[in-house]
């Protein structure tokens, strides 16, 4: 039987893989947002001593505004820019996807009563979010991905309406991945608060200008952060909407709504793997390692 | 030459507004409403080489930037590209003819005005489906040079009519003939469900009257009017994906904040349960009169207060 072997709240930002200079990616830096890198350095170092077959990931940056939707195209390869910071990245990706896994949670998603979609077009360029998450959780990308829209509902109704399409999403996940024999690792591709500064320093590195956006926008990224730190996740699903609106969160997308519950709302502590700011937003790198079966 | 036409040569001769969901593009056939927008594009595509303009200014509110505002200045952008919704509806490969030389005119402009700005010039950055389809059917042989501009996510109406400013700045100081097009929807709430195309309609009563007085004083040639109502507008029939409703004080800004235009409704239709028209404005003596407006004007950017979370 397939299983949830890892899940992890795993932030996108561009400047990190920027940061990184990895041979994929065009830019070169000097430096930069060390904490949050460390933090996936360590996640990766966890994740090594797991044996999984394939990452699945939900990005706010492919928004679907009918539906959720799948990747359906078995192999991707082409060049990703991001469009607010084309600066910053530029990245030559390759990539190849678990249709049929994308297919088993596609149909178990359906059968739970949300509108989806395949995503067959091989011309499709792989959203940016999906991609940086992806690189920093495996950075060879030995394992096929699949990656699922945002369908932006929280703009289109409320957080409420939103969180229980995600809610039904995640456990149409979990029943789709227990259905087949993959063992998989789920990122929640989001950041916490979500303000940014508008401008940007003519080097993006120079950390001497990088911090929160607001102290009232960090009051609410620690407490999130001790919540999820210890096991308290239905209390985060419960204050979403007040989360979303004030601190501007990226968690309007339902990444970290569809993570907690496709994870059955872990009363398990988060391993907090760093936290740290990106043009003013707050990120933190988290992860889950759900008991196995026998443990349980 | 007289001072009137010389107002003619130069400047913006022609404002367009056009939806920038890819169906007129790539299934008009497939929907009554969706064909008649499609000729209306052409109409305008028509009108256009009339003209002879020396450039096209796209302000696309589908392309959304967090620093600043972003100027795409690669002289020849080439990709095929695929909407991330309506990806089934067939990949649209492009190469357009883009004028890098005015692209770096008009960040000059907006920096002069206070405005954080850059150019963009990279292989493969991704345009936005709304200024693919937007240049693809107004300007298909790429016969003139083209400007996109990008939506700042959190810019609300100083930022916006300062950009617009800016853009009127660096049109006059260029002595260029433009041709400005806006590209985005009236209401736009999408259905959320998939659609028989022959069902698709204006997503509630509300919307669709509302487009209905907007394209109502449009076709009176009312741009200020309108754009003085932008805030209510965003209120009444937008899903707030971004903080206001921003095309109509570009639009106003670098047309000039007025009512004298002689405005024409081309086109309005219902694209996937959005309100979608194509309008044009041409620059013209008549109008509808000069009221006073609730929203001051300003002209120069000094940076939002930080008041937002
Ligand atoms: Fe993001």
């Amino acid at each position: 039987m397939g299983r949830i072997v890892y899940g992890a709240l795993a932030p996108h930002p561009p400047h990190l893989v920027y940061a990184e200079n990895p041979p994929q990616n065009e830019p070169r830096a000097e430096c930069g947002w060390e904490t949050l890198r460390w933090g996936y350095e360590r996640m990766r170092r966890d994740l090594a001593d797991i044996e999984y077959d394939a990452i699945v990931v939900l990005s706010p940056h492919w928004q679907t505004y009918v539906g959720t939707h799948f990747l359906g195209v078995p192999h991707f390869k082409s060049l990703s820019v991001d469009p607010i910071f084309p600066n910053l990245f530029r990245y030559r990706y390759e990539l190849d996807v678990d249709v049929p896994l994308a297919e088993a949670m596609c149909a178990e998603a359906s059968k739970a009563g949300l509108v989806t979609k395949m995503m067959r077009n091989p011309d499709f360029r792989v959203d940016y979010g999906t991609i940086v998450s992806c690189h920093l959780t495996d950075p060879a990308w030995r394992k096929p991905i699949v990656s699922i829209s945002s369908q932006r509902s929280t703009a289109f109704y409320s957080v409420e309406v939103m969180q229980e399409q995600m809610i039904a999403l995640g456990h149409a996940t979990r029943r789709a991945i227990e259905a087949t024999d993959r063992r998989v690792v789920l990122l929640a591709s989001e950041s916490l608060s979500h303000r940014h500064f508008v401008n940007e320093g003519p080097m993006p590195e120079d950390m001497s200008r990088e911090h929160i956006t607001n102290h009232h926008q960090y009051l609410w990224d620690m407490r999130l952060i001790e919540q999820l730190r210890s096991g308290r996740t239905r209390e985060v699903v419960e204050q979403m909407p007040e989360f979303t609106e004030q601190a501007v969160s990226e968690s309007d997308s339902g990444a970290l709504t569809w993570l907690l519950a496709a994870l059955d709302f872990p009363s398990y502590p988060a391993e907090l793997y760093g936290y740290g700011t990106v043009i003013g937003t707050g990120n933190a790198v988290m992860g889950w390692a759900p008991p196995t079966p026998k443990e349980a | 030459m007289d001072a009137v036409t010389e107002e003619q040569q130069t400047g913006v001769v022609l404002g367009v507004l056009v939806p920038g969901i890819p169906h007129p593009l790539l299934c008009p056939e497939q929907n009554a409403g969706w064909t008649r927008l499609r000729q209306a594009f052409d109409a305008v595509r028509d009108r256009i080489r009339e003209l002879q303009p020396d450039l096209l200014v796209v302000y696309s509110t589908m392309w959304t930037s967090i620093i600043g505002h972003q100027i795409q200045a690669d002289p020849e952008p080439t990709w095929v590209h695929v909407d991330e919704l309506f990806h089934d509806l067939g990949s649209i490969p492009y190469t357009f003819r883009i004028d890098a030389p005015f692209a770096h005119a008009l960040k000059a402009s907006m920096e002069a005005r206070g405005l954080a700005a850059r150019t963009v010039a990279y292989e493969g950055f991704p345009i936005d489906t709304g200024s693919v389809v937007a240049l693809k059917l107004l300007n298909p042989d790429n016969a003139v040079p083209a400007v996109i501009v990008s939506s700042n996510m959190y810019s609300d109406r100083a930022e916006t009519l300062v950009v617009g400013k800016a853009c009127r700045d660096a049109i006059d100081a260029g002595k260029r003939r433009a041709v400005v097009v806006v590209v985005g929807t009236l209401s736009n709430r999408l259905f959320t469900d998939w659609i028989d195309p022959e069902d698709d309609h204006v997503h509630s009563a509300k919307d669709d009257e509302w487009n209905r007085k907007i394209l109502e004083f449009l076709g009176q040639g009312r741009l200020e009017d309108t754009a003085q109502l932008s805030r209510e507008i965003q209120r009444q029939v937008r899903i707030p994906k971004v903080v206001s409703f921003k095309p109509m004080w570009w639009w106003s800004a670098v047309m000039g904040q007025h009512n004298r235009y002689k405005g024409e409704v081309l086109a309005y239709e219902a694209l996937f349960g959005t309100g979608s028209a194509v309008v044009t404005l041409t620059p013209d003596e008549s109008g509808v009169g000069e009221k006073e407006f609730d929203e001051d004007d300003v002209e120069r950017f000094r940076g939002d207060r930080n008041v937002i979370a």
